[in-house]
């Protein structure tokens, strides 16, 4: 159609402006996926909860441990399935940079309850017969280049010293949204050695883990398990993992919400680029807008057919952006896997970046289009001289 | 008498420059009969450029009715006048004002998209009056390349397609040569005496004017008295 | 012959919705680069005022924070005799034992709990921390469950103002004092006595040993003293780089992501830049061919479009500065990754940052422009008098 046809061309007629228009949208667009990734990323732990489990801690903080001996009692509270529990070891291989989460767990029971880890069923048994038997996540074991029998050191900052390890096995995750980046290891072999190192720690479990019967009553079996407890000396807080994964990442909130910000700003950047292209490219042909209105286009003829162009520009470099947002979070995937373990493209970051795509085509054409729709028909067509 | 095709009583426009109010037109009245080639001459600013935007219901009178072809266009609202506007005038512009995207076939085309025409029954037409014009060998041409003659048949061609009862023409030869202006004029010439169409041409060169029917002169916004 | 200053001036005010247009992209980089640097600034100040340069701080071997680090009773007691510990006016040594814990809390108006540090003190300790000021309120007394709060605590945090209570360890603990130790690290904690939350937590070992030298130049001959000790399982640091490292990991998080961030959000701001500087000088394609009609110099030319792009920066850096200079009036809280404990910090603007700030504004203009007032300068004169 003649019209469609006036907008494509029109929205290309400059080809420098445009382009550079476009670029500038494409890397806005790029950027702005990859910080709401990162926001997402942060987030993964969350997302990633399983709604039968619960967490049960120390109520003081995460630094204080609950002695072992609690395992046996939860076991027995009306509504826990299994029970499991471990300690946040905070070592590191080699050097303090290269860090990575490692726990000792209850290996039979942790692999039952966590069972989104896939691990081959001949792994898991030399992972189950040898004390320092230990299992490393595949992103893990890629990154330091690790293979099963290898023999792994890592040095202690919580509890302090070289630690020993055996590689028994590599497990994968269930789906993408599994964290690949975790090294697991016998909690008796950490206990026995905290027995002689430090025997204030031992018998100590940093956490249990906990799956339930049925989701819905993970609010009573939460309160059950904190009443056994309370007034003891070590009182209990339990909750859903997800809320216990939110707890945790709800204290770097304020960083969070600077890049959730930070990412609407480069909206705000590329709209005031755009709002500029279309000023101007409009601002040269009024007189073209005026002449279709001698014509007998109506203004709504031609706000379309800017809010058309304008949409042409922005939505052909967010297309762009979006299609280049895969490659980079790959990229960043590969180099940053460390710090973000998941690190996955969402549904809703496209969704998020078709709108702002939208809202920006929309707010740099309206007032252009207003101006070339309402301006007196002879004085716009004088400007053509 | 037959009533005229476009009666004009009392008409008055002014416009507003730097605070002041300067007034352009001072109680005009003017009539065009069927079939008239009505030339309108004058200085610049004598008014003559805005009673025809006047008259082609691009600008809006301060006082005054104007009425063509039985519709009082003054008391019409903007969305009716757009839509007279696309029924009934044809516009030349004296810098031709084609759409630069759009080859010269497409120009002539543009306004019958509104006339809800079939796609074949448009290009036909307008293939039709782009030959009147004798431009047929450069259907597929962009304005860009074609002459200032050309592009102002181009414009005759996209002006007449609509068929409307009321050419305007503001200065039609006012950018071209000698020759190319006298081949322009015999074609409005041409629509005037063959397809009957009301012109009104505002022109400030004697040699223009001459072709018209009627000549009528504009001064500091007061009609000079008919011949 | 250069062309006026005015010429430059006067076209950008002709062309004024482009221009600020441009002007505002720059502005909202010149903000996000100030704001990241200004809060990396914030943090690191808070974290090197936390210490004293005179300071040793001890802490186990390999422990990054000092909740993770454990000293026993045996080791305090030779680390504070040390031969170069400072005696203080009334005689007594300048070292201090402390206890350091992290607690959950909530922030007031939420249930979103943050992880707080719990700092069990000895008198000594204020002697040593001199940032520390009690505002309001008076000293715990040692033996009681009486606490006092920091003022960025007792501000956010449910139960920790003047005259309320916080259960922890299973007791109800009374905020006696209110304290305030600037923009430091000491300010996100609360202070109790050291032997009385050891009690209350079960914790038979010290968190950290610290004590002033008596000789500033002694530090490296104490640390090694300390480190070579067979009978001592520790490390010591000046007090000063103790907790600038403790903030290493977020400060560099916030540093490389600023940079990152500039640099990508810049290229969208010379986009626009360009794109206003290329129509610029389309619009005044016979005008350039007029002034080198008039005997100007190509290179004049060039400056003259230079010169405007560059204005564009400027007035664009300095509105983002403005705009930034507002967010001095906030404070930031996050959770600290190295030590998991939070911290309130704020934005802090310094000469460097917004010196910083007007060269990326005005890198930005100059890249922006330098491609269009080139191509401005190499226009022929006869086809440029040709044009419009």
């Amino acid at each position: 159609m003649l019209l469609l046809k006036i907008l494509f061309r029109n929205a290309f007629r400059h080809k420098l402006r445009t382009i550079l228009t476009i670029l500038g949208m494409t890397i806005a667009i790029l950027a702005f996926g990859i910080l709401r990734t990162v926001v997402d990323a942060w987030y993964a732990g969350v997302e990633a909860s399983q709604a039968n489990r619960l967490i049960t801690r120390n109520a003081i903080s995460l630094t204080f441990s609950l002695p072992i001996s609690y395992a046996e009692k939860i076991r027995q509270t009306e509504g826990v399935e299994k029970v499991s529990w471990g300690n946040w070891f905070g070592a590191y291989y080699k050097e303090e940079k290269n860090f990575f989460a490692n726990m000792a767990v209850d290996p039979k029971s942790h692999l039952e309850i966590v069972d989104e880890l896939i691990l081959d069923p001949a792994e898991k048994s030399e992972y189950f017969k040898d004390r320092r038997g230990a299992i490393a996540g595949r992103k893990l074991a890629e990154r330091f280049g690790w293979k099963i029998g290898d023999i792994i050191t890592l040095k202690g900052t919580i509890y302090p010293g070289d630690w020993d390890f055996v590689l028994k096995g590599i497990y994968m995750g269930r789906d993408e949204t599994v964290d690949e980046s975790i090294f697991l290891f016998h909690w008796d072999y950490f206990n026995e050695r905290m027995k002689v190192q430090n025997p204030m720690e031992a018998d100590q479990a940093g956490f249990y883990i906990i799956e339930i019967e049925r989701p819905e009553m993970a609010a009573a079996v939460s309160g059950r398990i904190d009443a056994i407890f309370k007034n003891s000396l070590a009182e209990t807080l339990t909750e859903t993992e997800r809320a216990f994964q939110l707890s945790f990442v709800s204290m770097t909130e304020a960083i969070m919400m600077a890049i959730q910000l930070v990412s609407v700003v480069v909206i705000a950047i590329i709209m005031a680029v755009s709002a500029n292209t279309m000023a101007m490219s409009v601002r040269e042909r009024l007189a073209e807008y005026a002449t279709m209105r001698t014509l007998g286009f109506g203004a709504g003829t031609v706000f379309l057919l800017i809010f058309g162009e304008s949409a042409v520009i922005t939505f052909t470099g967010a297309l762009a952006g979006v299609a280049l947002t895969f490659p980079a979070a790959g990229l960043f995937r590969s180099e940053l896997g460390q710090f973000f373990p998941i690190f996955i493209v969402k549904a809703t970051t496209i969704w998020l970046d078709l709108g702002a795509a939208l809202v920006v085509s929309l707010v740099s054409a309206v007032v252009p289009a207003f101006r070339a729709a309402t301006a007196p028909i002879n004085s716009a067509l004088r400007r053509a001289v | 008498m037959a009533e005229p095709f476009v009666k004009i009583r009392n008409l008055s426009k002014s416009y507003w420059r730097g605070g002041r109010q300067v007034p352009v037109l001072a109680g005009i009245d003017i009539d065009v009969a069927e079939g008239e080639f009505l030339a309108l001459m004058g200085p610049s600013g004598s008014g003559k450029s805005t009673l025809l935007n006047l008259m082609a219901g691009i600008d809006n009178a301060d006082t005054g009715t104007i009425e063509i072809g039985g519709v009082e266009i003054t008391s019409l609202t903007e969305a009716e006048l757009t839509a007279w506007r696309s029924d009934n005038v044809g516009f030349i512009f004296q810098f031709y004002n084609l759409v630069p995207v759009l080859t010269a076939l497409e120009n002539v085309e543009l306004p019958l998209v509104l006339q809800g025409l079939s796609r074949k029954e448009r290009k036909e037409r307008a293939a039709f009056f782009l030959g009147l014009v004798n431009l047929s060998e450069r259907t597929d041409h962009y304005p860009g390349q074609l002459s200032g003659g050309e592009q102002q048949r181009v414009a005759i061609a996209r002006a007449m397609v609509t068929d409307p009862l009321l050419l305007v023409a503001d200065e039609p030869t006012g950018d071209l040569d000698r020759r190319s202006a006298e081949e322009v004029l015999e074609l409005m010439e041409k629509l005037n005496r063959e397809f009957k169409k009301v012109i009104v041409m505002v022109t400030h060169d004697p040699k223009s004017a001459e072709r018209a029917h009627v000549i009528r002169h504009l001064e500091k916004g007061y009609l000079n008295a008919a011949p | 012959m250069a062309v006026p200053f005015m010429y430059s001036y006067r076209s950008l005010w002709t062309r004024r919705l482009t221009t600020a247009l441009t002007a505002v992209g720059m502005a909202l980089v010149v903000f996000v680069f100030a704001a990241i640097a200004m809060l990396a600034e914030g943090l690191e100040k808070t974290l090197v005022e936390t210490g004293s340069a005179e300071n040793v701080a001890i802490v186990r071997k390999g422990a990054v924070s000092e909740v993770q680090s454990g000293i026993s009773r045996d080791q305090a007691a030779i680390l504070e005799t040390w031969p170069g510990v400072a005696t203080g006016r009334d005689g007594r040594l300048l070292a201090a034992k402390e206890l350091v814990v992290l607690i959950s809390l909530s922030k007031r108006g939420t249930d979103k709990p943050s992880h707080v540090v719990i700092r069990g003190v000895s008198p000594v300790s204020l002697v040593l921390k001199p940032q520390v000021r009690l505002t309001e309120g008076r000293m715990p007394r040692p033996g009681t469950n009486e606490i006092m709060a920091g003022s960025s605590v007792s501000r956010r945090f449910e139960g920790a103002g003047l005259g309320e209570t916080i259960r922890f360890a299973m007791r109800d603990w009374k905020v006696v004092g209110l304290f305030d130790a600037g923009s430091t690290g000491f300010s996100s904690e609360i202070w109790g006595d050291v032997d009385t939350l050891m009690q209350a937590f079960r914790r038979p070992v010290y968190s950290i040993v610290i004590f002033r030298m008596s000789d500033q130049g002694s530090f490296q001959q104490i640390k090694n003293g300390i480190e070579n000790d067979p009978r001592l399982t520790v490390e010591a640091k000046r007090e000063t780089v103790f907790y600038a490292d403790q903030s290493k990991a977020l400060s560099t998080f916030l540093r490389v992501l600023g940079t990152s961030l500039t640099l990508i959000f810049s290229l969208g701001a010379v986009i626009g830049a360009m794109i206003t500087m290329y129509s610029a000088v389309a619009n005044r394609v016979s005008e350039i061919g007029t002034l080198r009609a008039l005997g100007f110099a190509r290179a004049s030319i060039l400056s003259a479009f230079l010169l405007e792009s560059l204005f564009i920066g400027v007035v664009g850096g300095a509105l983002g500065l403005v705009m930034a200079s507002f967010l001095q009036f906030l404070t930031i809280s996050t959770m600290n990754f190295q030590t998991f404990a939070e911290l309130a910090f704020s934005f802090t603007l310094t000469f460097r940052i917004a010196a910083q700030s007007l060269v990326v504004a005005l890198v930005m203009g100059l890249a922006g422009g330098l491609l269009p007032a080139v191509k401005a300068s190499r226009m022929n004169i006869v086809d440029a008098l040709r044009t419009g």
